[in-house]
């Protein structure tokens, strides 16, 4: 992860992924020592929390806001403003992904900040009953998926995925349905133990829920796979990750740049070093550059069926 | 009513409901029978499955009694079969069944139970049959039974089945259609555990030798079931092709698909066939056949069978489709420029190992990304003097009309008609000749001049207008009469208008005639 960040961020500060530690001390560095045209100022301060301040406003777009694309001038062209406004996000407890002119002031919340987003805020059920719980977390991972189908769409920059609600419930439900298959011709029983809900197969909670539901005024079942992902698709669009662009299949939405970054650099890997954690293993050497291929087969797609996929 | 015994004894096999399973399996492994090998225990299993789908049914007529009022004289397993029947003939490749249309359909029969009870319980009746087969009081809208096998160890699990009968897709612009199940089509057709294709050619096979030995209620019969099996070979299809769209590596297509195609394609050449063949014979028997009901029956089949190549001409369009979708797919999902970063594959190394963990370990999975992937929200806070003015203000009332119309203000428009209406009358008037005596146009045109110098213009407009009579009309309408203007060559003296003097008269029309004629064409 961190081998991305070199390259793309312009900025000579590294500045997503490790954390505020790193960031309070490097502050502390440069000041004491302002070597530059001008010593930093109180004003200087307010300057660049008022970038952060922006920052935390992700439907904000620099292009609509002068002084906003201003202040991200002075980050790109100051090293030392720029490592200030660095400074002020990692004491709020915020982490840095991106500061551009397309992404803004790309910042996400660190873990136990108060700006992060916490399940049982999310949706009241989850917290009681887990298989909600999974389900939206799921949503979310489905989402962005989806939105980005390949590796290569998650790396290029440039790259904008479109999602619909439905089609996220349909992709889900297919990949269900391929290991209910597998499961089938394999002669496994996928029934679980009644005295053991944990141990049934995560496909099939989302399986045998229903993908919508007549309510009576006509809204979308909350409890409904399709209600569950419109209500993530919702939440992203509110946190800057998504755009809605039109209503069919149960909404119509286009990736933000700060999407790609946060599923990139934050939720991608965070979920894979938890996968790994729980021993499942999906690449040999844990580099990131593996693609399907040879390692898809457990996934029941066709091995090399003709199609140019690089490793690399 | 075939369903009315088993309201009787409810099956004590499974639990329909959500609720804790009560007495289930040992009946069916009694305690001297020895631990069968799971492959013993596989078709058992299937079976039993099988039979938990038919559950449902059999619990309407048991809980009908629990419902308030006088319910037991309803066959409700035959109205949840006629509800399953009527959702799998709706269901076509894009959409399925509307609720609303269901219901619609499924009363004459519920009405046909009771007919002396009124509408409005019988649209409960099947209200309540339909809202039970979705089962939407449960959150999964499912169903579920508990059965028990033995396992590898030869250790007896009892293991929970969830299935659907009816479920609720979402459709275009955000309704909701109703869509079978396979569980309910093969608990429908009866044809459990069996091949698609080879079912069908049996029940097209079966259907050709009823109809040879005259026994069209059986042929019926065979021709829906060959129809279920259709709509369900379509269903497959579909999903294929959605998944293709989605990702072309989901599906196989090497080898799989194609196979699949080619199969496909074969079967609806060979049904396309034999059905025509069927087509004509049902004709035959139809026309030949010289009992009403034989009559009845074989038009209904012909409809059937209609139906039956209408659905296969759908898929085979559909399938020829399906090569260059995979072509414009493949070209467009895999022969993109790579970049020259790679990144995380979030389906291949995520989603795809993610789904087969058990529940309880995924979900560390997935809290880690949604903790990490949702962004961030900045906390509100809220200042005690405004929470307390929020409170207090009295909700804003809405206006239920909305705005005010303005009145509109409407300019009178100066009439500027060349004639007035009075003009009209008197030129009527002069206009109004007997048969028997038609006049010349100067004589006319000079007897209007007296009364008003206007009046000879509309006079000679009329005039030229009776020259070329609208005889067709004044024929559809029956007229009785009609005005005519000929120009036999005279030439007209008059000091304003210039041309031929016509001699205006008025035809008389045969009305009755014209009535008459006008009935034999029709």
């Amino acid at each position: 992860m961190t081998e991305y960040d070199a390259d793309e961020v312009p900025q000579p500060d590294p500045a997503s992924g490790t954390g505020e530690a790193g960031w309070g001390a490097r502050a502390a560095d440069a000041e004491p020592a302002p070597a530059g045209p001008a010593p930093l100022t109180p004003a200087d301060a307010a300057d660049a929390a008022r970038l952060v301040s922006f920052g935390l406003q992700p439907k904000l777009l620099p292009a609509r806001d002068a002084e906003y694309a201003e202040l991200l001038r002075r980050y790109r062209d100051e090293p030392a403003f720029a490592r200030l406004a660095d400074a002020v996000a990692a004491g709020l407890g915020l982490v840095v992904l991106e500061v551009s002119t397309r992404a803004g002031m790309a910042v996400t919340a660190a873990e136990d900040s108060v700006f992060a987003v916490r399940m049982g805020d999310y949706a009241r059920r989850a917290s009681a009953d887990s298989a909600d719980r999974f389900l939206h977390g799921l949503a979310h991972l489905a989402v962005a998926a989806l939105a980005f189908p390949r590796p290569e769409d998650l790396a290029d920059d440039g790259y904008i995925g479109r999602i619909t609600v439905n089609g996220v419930d349909a992709f889900v439900r297919q990949a269900c349905r391929r290991l209910e298959e597998r499961a089938e011709q394999d002669g496994h029983n996928t029934d679980p133990a009644t005295d053991a809900p944990g141990l049934e197969s995560a496909w099939r909670v989302y399986a045998r829920r229903s993908a919508t539901g007549a309510t009576k005024d006509a809204r979308r079942l909350a409890g409904s796979t399709t209600g569950i992902i419109a209500k993530a698709v919702t939440f992203l669009v509110d946190s800057g990750f998504l755009q809605r662009t039109g209503d069919d299949a149960g909404g119509a939405y286009r990736t933000t740049a700060r999407y790609q970054l946060q599923v990139r650099d934050m939720a991608g890997s965070a979920a894979m070093a938890e996968l790994l954690e729980l021993g499942v293993v999906p690449v040999a050497d844990g580099s990131a550059t593996l693609l399907p291929g040879e390692d898809t087969d457990d996934l029941d797609l066709v091995a090399g069926a003709g199609l140019p996929f690089h490793s690399g | 009513m075939p369903f009315r015994p088993l309201s009787v004894g409810p099956p004590t096999l499974c639990d329909v409901t959500f609720s804790a399973p009560g007495a289930a399996a040992p009946q069916l492994n009694g305690p001297h029978r020895p631990a069968p090998g799971p492959a013993a225990d596989e078709g058992l299993a299937r079976r039993l499955r099988a039979l938990a789908c038919t559950a449902p049914l059999h619990d309407l007529d048991v809980r009908k009694a629990n419902l308030a009022g006088e319910y037991g004289v309803y066959a409700m397993a035959e109205v949840a079969l006629a509800v399953i029947d009527l959702v799998t003939l709706n269901m076509d490749f894009d959409t399925g069944a509307d609720h609303e249309e269901i219901v619609a359909k499924v009363l004459p029969r519920v009405a046909a139970q009771t007919p002396r009870r009124p509408a409005a319980e019988h649209e409960r009746v099947a209200r309540w049959v339909l809202e039970n087969l979705i089962n939407v009081g449960s959150v999964d809208r499912g169903f579920r039974a508990v059965y028990g096998t033995f396992n590898t160890d030869g250790e007896y699990v009892r293991r929970d089945y969830d299935f659907k009968l009816i479920e609720e897709v979402p459709g275009a612009g955000g309704s909701v259609y109703l869509r079978a199940t396979d569980e309910a089509v093969n608990v429908l057709v009866g044809a459990l555990d069996t091949d698609v294709t080879s079912a069908q050619i049996a029940a097209e096979v079966k259907l050709e030798v009823l109809i040879n030995r005259g026994r069209l209620a059986d042929a019926q019969l065979a021709a829906e079931q060959a129809r279920y099996r259709t709509v369900q070979y379509a269903e497959t299809l579909r999903r294929t092709l959605d998944a293709t769209r989605r990702n072309v590596r989901a599906v196989d297509w090497l080898e799989t698909v194609p196979d699949m195609i080619t199969e496909a394609l074969d079967h609806v050449a060979d049904r396309y066939r034999h059905e025509n063949a069927i087509l004509t014979n049902i004709r035959k028997a139809r026309d030949e056949s010289e009992e009403p009901e034989h009559k009845r029956r074989a038009a209904e089949l012909v409809d059937i069978v209609k139906d039956c190549i209408r659905r296969h001409t759908q898929l085979q369009s559909r399938l020829l489709e399906a090569g260059p979708l995979f072509r414009a797919e493949q070209d467009r999902q895999a022969f993109a420029t790579p970049t020259a970063r790679s990144g995380l594959d979030l389906y291949g190394q995520l989603v795809a190992p993610l789904l087969p963990l058990p529940a309880e370990r995924a979900i560390r999975v997935t809290d880690a990304f949604f903790a990490r992937g949702t962004g961030l929200r900045t906390p509100s806070a809220v200042r005690v003097a405004d929470l307390v003015e929020v409170l207090l203000t009295p909700p804003m009332e809405r206006e239920h009309l909305g705005a005010e119309m303005p009145e509109p203000d409407l300019v009178a428009t100066p009439d500027d008609s060349r004639f007035s209406e009075e003009q009209l009358d008197a030129a009527m008037e002069l206009l109004d000749l007997p048969a028997d005596a038609p006049r010349r146009l100067s004589g006319l045109l000079a007897e209007a001049r007296r009364k008003d110098p206007e009046l000879p213009y509309l006079v000679a407009l009329l005039a030229v207008h009776a020259a070329s009579p609208p005889v067709g009309t004044a024929y559809r309408q029956g007229e009785q009469q009609l005005l005519f203007a000929v120009d036999d060559g005279t030439e007209l003296a008059d000091p304003e208008f210039g041309g031929a003097d016509l001699i205006v008269g008025t035809a008389l029309l045969d009305a009755a005639g014209m009535a008459a004629d006008r009935s034999e064409v029709a």
